[in-house]
């Protein structure tokens, strides 16, 4: 058995009072697509920040290929804040795609992608930019390469900002609510993005609310509902009836086009 | 109203780009600072510039440049009246201009630095190659908007004898008693050169592309 791509035990983050994940356990094998689903603010969001050291875990560990990510337990228990380049290091296996896609409004599509090939990776610019163009063929964008954010469709923003993830190279690609932003009419060229990453092995961790994407490329499932993993495992059975009533009551108020096949 | 009256307030409209844009441009320097330390969260860095940003936005310019040229003489600093305008216009700017930039940082997007946070840019790298443009670009009308009201502000520095626009109108206008040519002269030359830094702002913010997410 190989090495899980994530592996969280104990997980717990609070905001001030409140308990936003409690003792989530959870492991991501390597080369699947994992679905993260829950009703809103059950802290969907919330752990797959912590996936990306956007939120730092209030106790818990989570680990990247086996390499503790933020803090690792001391032999005498303590918990421990590594090196911020051991950090930095950890974190480079992951790329995050956000629900407001977040391209920087100041650079075209080509500058997004090959922004921190440049700077951080400190690749000339035309090698850089070779690359970045690379990645935007693979996502349909070639053609589009020196429009601004703004000249974009939220559907060719969103491809763009899978490539710009997609050029570093990561292990591990984390998505929140990839389409949750997008007309429904444009869901679908990022939805089959997704499709041929997946199809390419690579692993992936998805929020979502596309219960038929969920349904039909996930190998894993896992519902949060108020900060806790319900239980997680395989489409098959998370769907399988009798379902939890938590579930099945979630399934309803989202039932959207995928789901109704389910039902 | 001769070609030579014109050509002495034009002479005079010198003065007044002269001491307003270097007073926007230091003013623009000292901002930068004064924004980062409001936005530092250490209030031995926020104290002073907001006491600083409170005073100067607070006590009208005239004041100020009265303060400034009166108090250093009495402190031991002789300076060119000049020096004294050229001082007091752009610590006053800089307080407005600090204003801007402070809600320019504050408001570009959390998400757009988290983006720069997970593709691996550090602070340092996230500040310069993404916060400042954008922050440049959100501000970039405020920054249009101070440079005209300094620019009409200008004509207060007569307080302290020097010669701008509006002093070399006053002294024409009573020396020739022409005084409606004159201020309509006078006030053609303010339009005009304000005109051309709205149009040059309104050019450069569309060259700059949209600041919108
Ligand atoms: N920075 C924060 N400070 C305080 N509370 C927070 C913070 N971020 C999230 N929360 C709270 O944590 C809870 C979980 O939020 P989270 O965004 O993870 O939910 P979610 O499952 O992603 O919901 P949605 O489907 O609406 O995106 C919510 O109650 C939210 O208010
Ligand atoms: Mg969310």
């Amino acid at each position: 058995m190989s090495l899980p791509a994530i592996a969280i035990t104990k997980l717990v983050k609070r905001f001030g009072d409140s308990t936003v994940l409690q003792d989530i356990d959870l492991e991501i094998p390597e080369g699947k697509v994992s679905c993260l689903i829950g009703p809103s603010g059950s802290g969907k969001s919330t752990l797959l920040r912590c996936l990306a050291f956007l939120e730092e875990p209030t106790s818990g560990m989570i680990t990247i290929n086996g390499e503790a990510l933020g803090f690792f337990e001391a032999p005498n228990g303590k918990r421990e804040r590594l090196p911020p380049a051991q950090i930095r290091a950890v974190r480079a296996k992951t790329g995050m795609v956000f629900q407001q896609f977040n391209l920087w409004p100041h650079m075209t599509a080509l500058g997004n992608v090959s922004e921190a090939l440049k700077t951080v990776h400190k690749l000339p610019k035309g090698e850089a930019e070779a690359r970045a163009l690379a990645q935007l063929r693979k996502v349909g964008l070639e053609n589009r390469a020196n429009h601004y954010p703004s000249q974009l469709s939220g559907g060719q923003q969103q491809r763009v900002a899978i490539a710009r993830a997609l050029a570093l190279e990561p292990k591990i690609m984390l998505f929140d609510e990839p389409t949750s932003a997008l007309d429904p009419e444009l869901t679908g060229e990022v939805l089959n993005v997704m499709r041929d990453l997946a199809a390419e092995g690579m692993t992936m961790v998805v929020v979502t609310h596309e219960i038929g994407f969920a349904a039909t490329v996930a190998h894993q499932i896992s519902f949060l509902d108020h900060g806790r993993l319900l239980f997680s495992g395989p489409p098959s059975e998370i769907f399988a009836k009798p379902r939890h009533p938590r579930l099945d009551q979630f399934l309803d108020t989202y039932l959207d086009r995928g789901a109704s096949m389910l039902a | 109203m001769t070609i030579k009256l014109f050509t002495l307030l034009l002479q005079a409209a010198i003065s007044t780009l002269g001491i307003s844009l270097i007073s926007i441009a230091i003013g623009f320097v000292i901002a930068i600072i004064l924004s980062a330390a409001t936005l530092s969260h250490k209030s031995i860095y926020v104290v002073p510039a907001r006491l600083f940003i409170s005073f100067f936005r607070g006590v009208p310019l005239l004041v100020q440049l009265l303060l400034i040229y009166t108090l250093l003489p009495v402190i031991g600093i002789n300076v060119p009246s000049i020096v004294a305008a050229i001082v007091g216009m752009s610590l006053c700017t800089a307080a407005y201009q600090a204003e801007n930039l402070r809600g320019g940082f504050e408001s570009v997007p959390r998400g757009l630095i988290e983006a720069a946070e997970v593709t691996g840019l550090s602070p340092r790298q996230t500040f310069f190659r993404i916060r400042v443009p954008i922050a440049l670009r959100l501000t970039f009308p405020a920054l249009i908007n101070e440079a005209i009201m300094i620019l009409k502000s200008s004509s207060l520095v007569s307080v302290v004898g020097i010669i701008e626009i509006t002093k070399m109108a006053q002294d024409l206008a009573s020396s020739t008693y022409l005084p409606i040519p004159i201020f309509a002269s006078a006030a053609l030359i303010y339009l005009v050169i304000n005109s051309i830094v709205a149009l040059i702002g309104r050019f450069a913010e569309r060259s700059l592309g949209g600041a919108s997410t």
